[in-house]
């Protein structure tokens, strides 16, 4: 195990010993004002795998990892994390990455990162190792005094991850991280979440737009209907574990890209017909 | 130097040679106001004589006192304000109209509350400065963007914490505007309260000079407190935009 790795190596760990690592049961979601975000929706996550949520736009899929992260309260079902029922707060070992740049403009690389540490009053050293090993496999190593004003979209992104990364997460979910990138960067930055999910072991829900990005990084892919969302095909990909963003130019690579598209065609077309998404 | 600066130091500069011109020719009386060169000569001997020396530090000390108290309340009374969206709505008319007010019809009452001294003049100046950065408060919390609070939910931050490791340096752009303002208006409350209810400060020693006809000291008094605004502002400015510079604002 590399030495970044084992910045987070603590992070697949729980107690429960049981396969499944969070799940949601029939959960719906119905806004203030009527608007029906999330149809009845079940999802089983796999401990330990990468898992893509793809859908059209205004689906629901946001929806899906606010109500699953704790931070919006579903209108019905259930949701549980490692066997225990969410308590109304985004629970402990659960890391949430947005799309948004969620960097704090007044703290430098290095104090966005351990924010969350040294709230929690973890010690300086472990603080210090933890950081270290942060900056290291996200490449900012040279850039830790630096302030995010300083740093491009996609390296702040990282910052953003980075402080994820060193709470130590069991389960990991990103709302379109890489939506404001560019197309290569996206792809580098699509290389890096890989590394860190080897590195991790963590459990990873990623909420995404782009077929490309859910097809080469994803262990399973959850495709989901028009609004009200709820996921209709669950797709594996078969991808090794030890895989980037190269794995574009395998065969199957266009197989899982066309079936996904064949799906959501068809939802997004029924998108377009409901008119503009919320 | 900037373009910019050139034109305001330009400005600034012909004003005070054209006073000085209108005053040496005789076309403005010696009576009336005295010459810009000559208000800086009685400013330089009245300050190294010391006489004004405990007006200084006093109205220094209540317009610091009630600059504290301003922003802290103001900023606390705003966030707290902010959390309760219908006290909000109920309190935004009065802060709108709030400086309307003609608060220095009421210096008897505050005089009663307070008694003749520190504490009424405090009181008037806190009362100028506070309303000013609640409102700033208010408009900088309206503009946190909402990731920020999400990822304090996900550090499982109580309100406190969010309010004061998150809000507080995310408004910052807006508090800081709250501050420059407070500055101003606890200068302007704490003065003109000398003016009217105290015994010693500047403001009382200004209208001292004037009732006693002393032009020399009353506008070299006036010259300090124009340059003593003038350099606590110029030295906030440039640490505001030195800071938001850092942070890309």
């Amino acid at each position: 195990m590399s030495t970044a790795a084992r910045a987070i190596d603590g992070a697949a760990r729980d107690t429960t010993g049981s396969d499944l690592h969070a799940e949601m049961r029939a959960v719906t979601r119905v806004y203030p004002g009527g608007i029906h975000a999330l149809a009845a929706t079940d999802l089983r996550l796999r401990r330990g795998e990468f898992y893509s949520v793809i859908g059209p736009s205004g689906c629901g899929k946001s929806t899906l990892l606010d109500v699953l992260a704790g931070l919006s309260a579903p209108t019905s079902g259930e949701i549980l994390f490692e066997g225990r029922p969410l308590d109304g707060r985004v629970p402990e070992g659960v890391g949430v990455v947005f799309q948004e740049d969620a960097s704090f403009a007044w703290l430098n690389v290095a104090d966005n990162i351990v924010f969350g540490l040294r709230r929690d009053g973890v010690d300086a050293s472990e603080i210090a190792r933890r950081l270290d090993d942060a900056l290291r496999l996200m490449g900012l190593v040279d850039f830790a005094k630096a302030y995010p004003a300083q740093l491009s979209g996609g390296m702040r992104q990282r910052v953003c991850i980075a402080r994820t990364l060193v709470m130590q997460p069991r389960m990991i979910l990103l709302d379109e991280p890489f939506g404001a990138l560019d197309a290569q960067t996206r792809l580098i930055m699509g290389d890096e979440l890989l590394k860190v999910w080897r590195a991790t072991g963590a459990t990873v829900l990623l909420i995404t737009h782009a077929l490309d990005e859910a097809a080469m990084l994803s262990d399973r892919i959850g495709l989901m209907s028009a609004r009200p969302g709820r996921i209709i095909e669950e797709l594996a990909t078969g991808w090794p574990r030890e895989r980037d963003s190269r794995i574009a130019a395998d065969p199957a690579f266009g197989a899982i890209t066309a079936r996904l598209w064949s799906v959501l065609r068809e939802e997004s077309l029924k998108t377009m017909r409901q008119g503009k998404p919320s | 130097m900037t373009r910019v600066g050139l034109i305001r130091l330009l400005v600034v500069g012909g004003f005070i040679v054209a006073l000085e011109l209108l005053c040496r020719t005789g076309a403005i009386s010696p009576r009336v106001l005295l010459a810009p060169s000559d208000m800086a000569v009685r400013l330089i001997k009245l300050l190294a004589s010391g006489k004004a020396t405990a007006d200084i530090v006093e109205t220094l000390g209540n317009v610091a006192i009630s600059l504290v108290l301003s922003v802290t309340g103001g900023f606390v009374i705003g966030a707290l304000i902010h959390a309760v969206p219908r006290l909000r709505a109920a309190i935004d008319p009065f802060l709108a109209s709030y400086y309307a007010l003609p608060f220095f019809a009421f210096y008897p009452l505050f005089i009663v509350l307070f008694g003749l001294g520190r504490g009424a003049i405090v009181a008037i100046g806190f009362l100028f400065g506070v309303v000013a950065m609640i409102i700033a408060t208010l408009n900088g919390f309206d503009r946190i963007p909402r990731v920020l609070l999400r990822t304090a939910a996900v550090h499982h931050m109580s309100p406190a914490a969010t309010a004061l490791l998150i809000k507080l340096p995310s408004a910052v752009p807006y508090l800081f505007t709250g501050i420059k303002l407070a500055i101003a208006y606890c200068f302007i409350g704490v003065i003109a309260a000398e003016f009217i209810m105290a015994s010693s400060g500047l403001g009382y020693a200004i209208s001292y000079a004037f009732n006693n006809f002393d032009n020399g000291t009353m506008y070299a008094l006036m010259l300090f407190v124009i340059v003593l605004v003038t350099i606590v502002n110029a030295l906030f400015y440039s640490y505001e935009r030195r800071l938001l510079r850092r942070w890309g604002r």
